[in-house]
């Protein structure tokens, strides 16, 4: 089971004033139950590259295989690969339509042509596993604060019980709280619920703590890959497209740097931390 | 699907036609249209032509571009022409079973569907070669005598330069809620109309909701930079008449009596 692009190309408002290449060249392999971080510039082609993954957008060249199955294939069921792959967008809370917040998350396994009490479940399910206490459950969507209705979007996604969940940019404009509530959550149905997830994101420290592999998009294509360890390794690389590794990849390589044997690949403050104790352990 | 609407929309360059001061690509336009609707007969047909055409090359807007304008009307244009073709009374051409053609039913109906055509051709002219902002300007400047008898000019301008400025974050808005309740499963396509029109449900509460939301924001940061309407305020490019300008205007105006003068030979 796994995600395979095969030499993406795309290309908006071809044959037009505003032509524009949005990708060039992306070929990509996602295997199960990976954990992928998606880091770029604003206009780095991420968006873009996402919405091809449930089919949305067709590329201009190159091809894409779910399964082992081309899904631009003309006999290919869209809908279910949809289903399968889940998509939240940027600001997924603009999408909330219904009357109350558990007919919104209804929405999806209704239109997967599920019964009533099947989809029920299945809503219920998810706004358990988004965290979401039951006293809201029948409010409307519109009541809620902005980090409530995020994840009752996400909720709405995940109802459809997806093998991939792909993510844009979730915690964009959510204050340092309701973004640790919201990336531990997803940290947890990747554990709990054994799925691959696509995070989304331009801010590495977001990433960081999380995923097991980064993908680093620069000006439509693939800039670098690799785990958390590897990618932060060429930070001045990163600095020079606008990216910036998390700061203790900082800390860590001006200590290395000063004589001080630290390991300068940790890349969370957790590894920091016993790296430098341990550097004092080893002196005594 | 969405991005054919070219009303409102920009080309960018910098063609003669770009750089026209917008009260005068306004004026253009205004007589270019009254002389779609006073022509009648093939002489003035010509001029015509060769003036549109002329203009379509000065902006250097590609043809297929301005084209694509006409895809929105095609079906009034059939409509009309159909219309007229068999409605018309006069001398039969051809007659068969209750439908009959006379000569004067292919001439209106030849001619209509020139002025249609012709129509949004020279009105796409204008709005791909002046940006909103311009259009608006100009038109605000063009139309102040009227404060004189209390019309809010101003205030008529500002609220057209928004709506017209909202038209591509709208659409852009659409196109993204659609592709989200689409990863959701929701399908605008098939079934009969009824079904149709409900599936339009998750589309448009959203669309809604954001328009009002977009709008009180805008609302609060004009609020916020001072803005009180039109008395007193100044513009940071007002509008200047050049030579271009003054010249463009002998050409239309000399077009224009041509046009008449042709009418009545």
């Amino acid at each position: 089971m796994s995600i395979i692009l095969d030499k993406i190309n795309y290309i908006y408002s071809e044959k037009t004033a505003y032509e524009r290449q949005a990708l060039q060249q992306v070929s990509l392999k996602i295997e199960d139950g990976e954990f992928i971080g998606i880091i770029g510039h604003t206009g780095s082609g991420k968006s873009t590259l996402i919405q091809h993954l449930n089919g949305l957008l067709q590329p201009t060249s190159g091809s894409i295989y779910y399964n082992g199955q081309d899904i631009y294939d003309e006999d290919y069921n869209k809908k279910e690969l949809r289903s399968k792959v889940g998509l939240v967008f940027q600001y997924p809370e603009h999408q909330l339509f219904e009357t109350t917040i558990f007919a919104d998350v209804c929405f999806g396994p209704r239109n997967q042509g599920l019964s009533k009490k099947e989809a029920e479940l299945r809503a219920f399910s998810a706004l358990r596993s988004v965290g979401l206490s039951e006293e809201y459950w029948y409010q409307s969507p519109f009541e809620l604060s902005g980090g409530q209705k995020r994840r009752v979007a996400i909720a709405g996604v995940l109802a459809m019980k997806p093998e991939v969940l792909v993510l844009d940019e979730p915690t964009a404009g959510l204050d340092p709280k309701g973004r640790d509530e919201i990336l531990e959550q997803i940290a947890q149905m990747h554990q709990k619920l054994n799925m691959t997830i696509i995070l989304v994101s331009h801010s590495m420290e977001d990433v960081a703590k999380y995923v097991n592999r980064i993908i680093v998009m620069n000006q439509g294509s693939i800039m670098l890959e690799g785990t958390p360890k590897e990618v932060f390794q060429h930070y001045q690389e990163l600095e020079a497209v606008g990216l910036a590794a998390p700061q203790v990849t900082y800390l860590m390589q001006e200590l290395f740097g000063m004589g001080i044997p630290v390991d300068r690949k940790a890349s969370t403050l957790e590894e920091a931390k016993a790296s430098i104790l341990q550097v004092f352990a080893n002196r005594e | 699907m969405l991005r054919d609407i070219t009303i409102g929309q920009y080309y960018p360059s910098n063609s003669i036609v770009h750089q026209l001061d917008p009260r005068v690509k306004l004026m253009t336009t205004l007589v270019y249209i009254l002389s779609l609707f006073i022509f009648r007969n093939l002489a003035s047909f010509v001029v015509i032509t060769i003036v549109l055409f002329a203009m379509i090359k000065l902006s250097k807007v590609p043809f297929g571009y301005i084209i694509r304008g006409l895809k929105a009307i095609l079906i009034i244009l059939i409509i009309t022409a159909i219309f007229n073709l068999f409605l018309t009374p006069g001398k039969p051409l051809v007659e068969f079973w209750i439908f009959k053609i006379t000569q004067e039913g292919l001439k209106n109906a030849g001619f209509m569907t020139v002025r249609l055509t012709y129509l949004i051709l020279g009105s796409s002219i204008l709005t791909l070669t002046t940006t909103p902002n311009q259009l608006t300007d100009g038109m605000e400047k063009a139309l102040r005598p009227l404060n004189k008898i209390h019309v809010p000019v101003h205030e008529i301008s500002m609220i057209m330069s928004i709506a017209l400025r909202f038209i591509p974050i709208l659409v852009e808005e659409t196109d993204k809620i659609m592709k989200a309740q689409i990863a959701r499963g929701a399908d605008f396509e098939s079934g009969n109309l009824i079904k149709k029109a409900k599936a339009m449900i998750p589309l448009l509460v959203p669309l809604f909701i954001s328009a009002f939301r977009r709008a009180n924001d805008l609302a609060l940061a004009m609020e916020a930079r001072c803005y009180k309407g039109g008395e007193g305020r100044t513009k940071m490019k007002p509008l200047k008449y050049k030579k271009r300008d003054a010249i463009t205007y002998v050409v239309i105006a000399g077009y224009f009596i041509g046009i008449i003068a042709l009418g009545r030979i």
